[in-house]
Parts: structure tokens; sequence; C-alpha cells
């Protein structure tokens, strides 16, 4: 099947509106995805004609919404291709599924363990392990960088010991796009005995990762990152790490049996999703893996190193253009600079041309110390998107220069 | 000039522009022409918060009046600070608790005052309050 930009892009209601007077050009897919009408129907659908809370409800609609939820559970499943479907934790999005597993590991580690986190991370990926560590006394060591915005992977041998109990590393760094080599570290992590994290938040809009290929121990991901809502997302977890694992919160749902004097939690997964679940979330979520399934993964990989080489290729030939992250595999993200201007100034020109990107940190300040700046401009392009903008984004950054300098 | 005749100037330069194009081009050549905070002065307890770039703003009076000085990283929001230097400084701290802040809308920078947009203005707005507070004897 021919992928047709055009057709796909009249599945996205967003992508037909103006923004400052100017067709909205949306260059900013790594912070979120914007959702095909399949996706937003399936919400409206849902709160028109079977909104009701789900599991233990004798009534017909609350089974329609309980098999809904359990069946996102299943593509979620399927996707990733997990074994069991009880390993599928579904949370509010990556965030809470790194919290919860940094929860679990507070007892399982001790002041001589060691967890190795890459110097690529997001923020979110650093902070609950450094409060973890403030409770167990276990300690952080870092995976460095190179120069490309690679993970130094010699490093993370020599860092790699008897110790080392956990490795966090995400699948594709969110300011640089980086694509990490996670099947070797899986591996390399696993001769020591350690377990695997990996944050595929940034990876699952153009990746579909094989996670029992992959035999990582964690996986999570947010919907709102490839075509679903916000506010839902999955953690997987090997039931072996999971059933070692506390409850994260407690409330109803999470329970088998309660007394004053005991309670009793529910097996896997209802242990770790406490209280009433996001469930139009995770339809959503389910509807937004239909729809990514059915254009292929293939396809829209193909794609978007076409739109990223073109970009790239467009954007050298302006003057004093400097990216950072030039690693072999990456997404179709380029970070950059234009000379001595300023993220925030290029941001607010291209917003005034209609053109969203992202300026600054990127919630990854290790990374731009690692560079010695103070921020980028960060274009990340979709399947969706299009030469046309990426030849009107390149014009207007070009206006925008001229009119900083 | 007073604050409102500084004001009233202000939204009459910037009614001359026909788009935003040309209003940023003149935010532009403000915020390269501002007299820049001595560096000694560029320090941390000078930041405002709020803002991603960069922006230092520093206070100090003389005789009844505050003399402001900013810069920033970024040329629109030195600009931006230009604008409101022009406004405030060399004032009374009277007069300045006393402004209102209507100019900011009519020309065509409302948008930069939100809150939630990461440009300082609101939180340099603060500051130069907070300042004419503390200076204020009466």
């Amino acid at each position: 099947m021919a992928f047709d930009v055009n057709k796909i892009r009249e599945d996205f209601p967003i992508l037909k509106r103006k923004v400052n007077g100017y067709p909205l050009v949306y260059f900013d897919n790594a912070a979120t995805s914007q959702k095909p009408s399949k996706v937003i129907d399936s919400i409206v659908d849902y709160y028109s004609n079977y909104n009701s809370n789900i599991h233990r409800g004798v009534h017909s609609i609350s089974q329609e919404a309980t098999d809904a939820y359990e069946d996102a559970r299943k593509k979620i499943q399927e996707h990733f291709n997990v074994k069991d479907s009880n390993e599928i934790i579904l949370t509010s999005g990556t965030t809470h599924s790194i919290n919860l597993v940094a929860n679990g590991f507070t007892n399982l580690l001790s002041k001589d363990d060691e967890i190795l986190i890459s110097e690529l991370e997001h923020h979110s990926n650093i902070v609950p392990w450094q409060m973890m560590c403030e409770k167990n006394g276990a300690k952080i060591k870092v995976i460095p960088l190179t120069s490309k915005g690679e993970l130094n992977y010699d490093s993370f041998l020599n860092l790699l010991s008897k110790k080392t109990k956990l490795v966090f590393v995400n699948h594709v760094s969110n300011a640089l796009g980086t694509i990490n080599p996670i099947k070797s570290i899986i591996s390399k992590a696993h001769e020591f005995g350690a377990a695997v994290l990996i944050d595929g938040a940034q990876a699952s809009s153009h990746i579909k990762a094989d996670l029992q290929e992959l035999n990582v121990d964690f996986y999570t991901t947010s919907a709102h990152k490839l075509c679903g809502p916000t506010g839902i997302g999955m953690l997987f977890g090997k039931k072996e790490w999971l059933n070692k694992m506390p409850p994260y919160q407690g409330g109803g749902e999470m329970i088998s049996e309660v007394t004053f004097e005991k309670t009793t939690y529910a097996g896997l997964p209802h242990k770790f999703e406490a209280g009433t679940p996001n469930i139009v979330g995770a339809i959503g979520f389910g509807m937004a893996l239909d729809y990514l399934n059915n254009l292929g993964f293939d396809s829209i990989e193909f794609y978007e190193t076409e739109l990223l080489n073109y970009a790239t290729n467009k954007l050298k030939e302006i003057p004093g253009f400097k990216m950072y992250g030039e690693a072999k595999h990456k997404t179709s993200v380029i970070s950059f600079n234009i000379g001595e201007l300023h993220s925030y100034d290029i941001g607010t020109i291209l917003d005034k041309f209609g053109i969203a990107v992202r300026t600054g940190q990127h919630c990854a300040q290790p990374v731009m110390d690692y560079f010695g700046i103070s921020g980028t401009v960060r274009a990340s392009f979709s399947f969706y998107n299009t030469k046309e903008e990426i030849d009107y984004f390149c014009k207007s950054l070009e206006r925008a220069v001229a009119m900083l300098s | 000039m007073n604050i409102i005749e500084v004001q009233n100037e202000i939204v009459e330069e910037f009614s001359l522009f026909e788009d935003w194009m040309q209003r940023y081009e003149y935010m532009i050549e403000l915020g390269k022409s501002i007299e820049l905070i001595d560096p000694s002065n560029k320090v941390d307890s000078n930041l405002i918060k709020g803002c991603q770039s960069k922006l230092w703003l520093h206070a100090e009076l003389n005789d009844d009046k505050l003399i402001f000085k900013a810069d920033s990283e970024a040329i629109i929001t030195k600009g931006i600070a230009a604008v409101l230097l022009r406004v405030f400084s060399n004032q009374t701290p009277k007069n300045i608790i006393e402004a209102n802040l209507e100019f900011i809308d009519k020309i065509g920078l409302k948008e930069h005052l939100s809150p939630t947009r990461a440009n300082g203005l609101l939180s340099m707005i603060k500051q130069i309050k907070y300042y004419a507070l503390a200076f204020n004897k009466n």
C-alpha cells in the first residue's frame, strides 16, 4: 500500500486549523502527537454510549466498558508482543510507570547496590531514582554520552558490575532522537544479573518494540506520544518482578480481601491499578495502536526517515546551523541552534508563522550541560508531516534568522 | 515625561506598524539598543524566574527615582525588557506602584503576559513593582 500522506492528513482534524493566520505546521511531535478522528471518535463513543465503571458491575454497560478496557490491554499486549496480558499495567503514563518501578525497588535494593542511568535521560527518568536512592542508599552511576549524542557503550560496559542491580535507558532520546542499542544493553546487563527498564516514550510512535525478543524486564510508554490520549500509558513488567514489588498505591480495585486487621492484595495486573482507572484513555490507546498498525510501522519508519533526511539536508544549507545529536540511528528529531541566536527567539518567531517547535532544554538538562548550551530548537516530524511543510519551515526559519540577526 | 506620557508615546510608535513582523522587528531593535546592566550586577540574585532565557533585572535608587537596567540571552526578551524599562525606569517608586499596564495590550504584547508563556514578562513586571514597593518611603 502506497503511503499517501495527503489522505492520512485527512484523518487529523487539527491539521486543518490556522495559527496566527497561517496553516498550522506541527513539528512538536516529540512532545505529543496529534490525534486521528478514530481515536477522538472512540472517546466520544465511550462517553456517549457506554460510560460506566468497570469490573464487578453486573449491569450491561458496565460489562461493555469492562470488555472495552480489557480489550485495550490485549491490543497493547499484542502490539508489544507480551506473553501474558497480566504483565501489562495501565498507568497514567511513563512518569507514573517509572515511579511505580522506583517505588517497587525501594525495598529490593540497599546501600551497596548501584543503578546505572544514561546521561541522555529525561528528568522524569532521573528524579524518581534519586528519590529512591535517598531512601535505600543505593548509588546512581551515569553512563556518559559521546559527542555524537550516543551512549558511550564502552563506559557502560566498564560501569557494569556485580553491584549493578538496575539499568535505566531510554529507547530513544527525547532531546536528540538517538536510538539506543537497547538489545545489547539488556543482554549485557543480564549477564551481571541486573534488571533493565527501558523508557519507550519517544520510541513508540516510530518503533514497534517486541518485548519478548528484547527480553526486557520493564518497558514503559505513554499513549499520547503515539496518537492516543493524554493521561494513559503502560508499564510492562516481567511477572517475576511485578510479583516481587509491593503495590504502589492503595485503594479500590487493587485488593482481594479487606478487614481492619489485614488486606490481601489482588493479583496482577490489578494490584498496581488502584482506583477507577482511565477507562476512556485505555480505549483511546487501543484505538491509536489499531490506527498505527493499520498504517504499518515499516511504512511509518520509511516515510519519517525520508522526512528526516530531507529536512537535515535543507537545514544544513542555512548558515550557522548546528545540529546536536548525530547518532547513526536516530528518529525524525532535529535538535539545533543557529549561530549565537537563542532558541527562545527562534521559536517565538516561528510560532508567529504558525509553526510549532519546542525550544529550551527539553527536560534533559544533563544533555544540554554536556554540549555546554542553554537549549536548542527541536523540530520533530511525524508521518503526517510533509516535505512542503519542511520547505515552509526552512523558509520561515531563514526569515526568523534575518529578523533576529 | 511621566509614566502615562511614555506609555502613550510607545503606543503611538507601535500603532504605525501594519503587522506582527514589523512590531517584532522594532522590538528586536529596541532590544539591541537597551542600555545594558553592569556585568557585576549580572548575578543570580538578579535573575527573573519563569523565563526560558536568562533575564537579569537590577534596580537602584537615584535621588527619588528608580533606575532599572536589564539584560537577557534572548533578543526578544531583551526587547520586551527595553519597552518596560522605558516606561518604568527613572520614575518614582510611587508612580511605578500606581502605573496601570493597559499599554501592553495596546501594543499587541498581551499574548506575552500569560503566566504560562515562558518569557518572564509577567515576572518582570512583578519584580519591577516589588522594587517600587521596597523603595517607596511613603
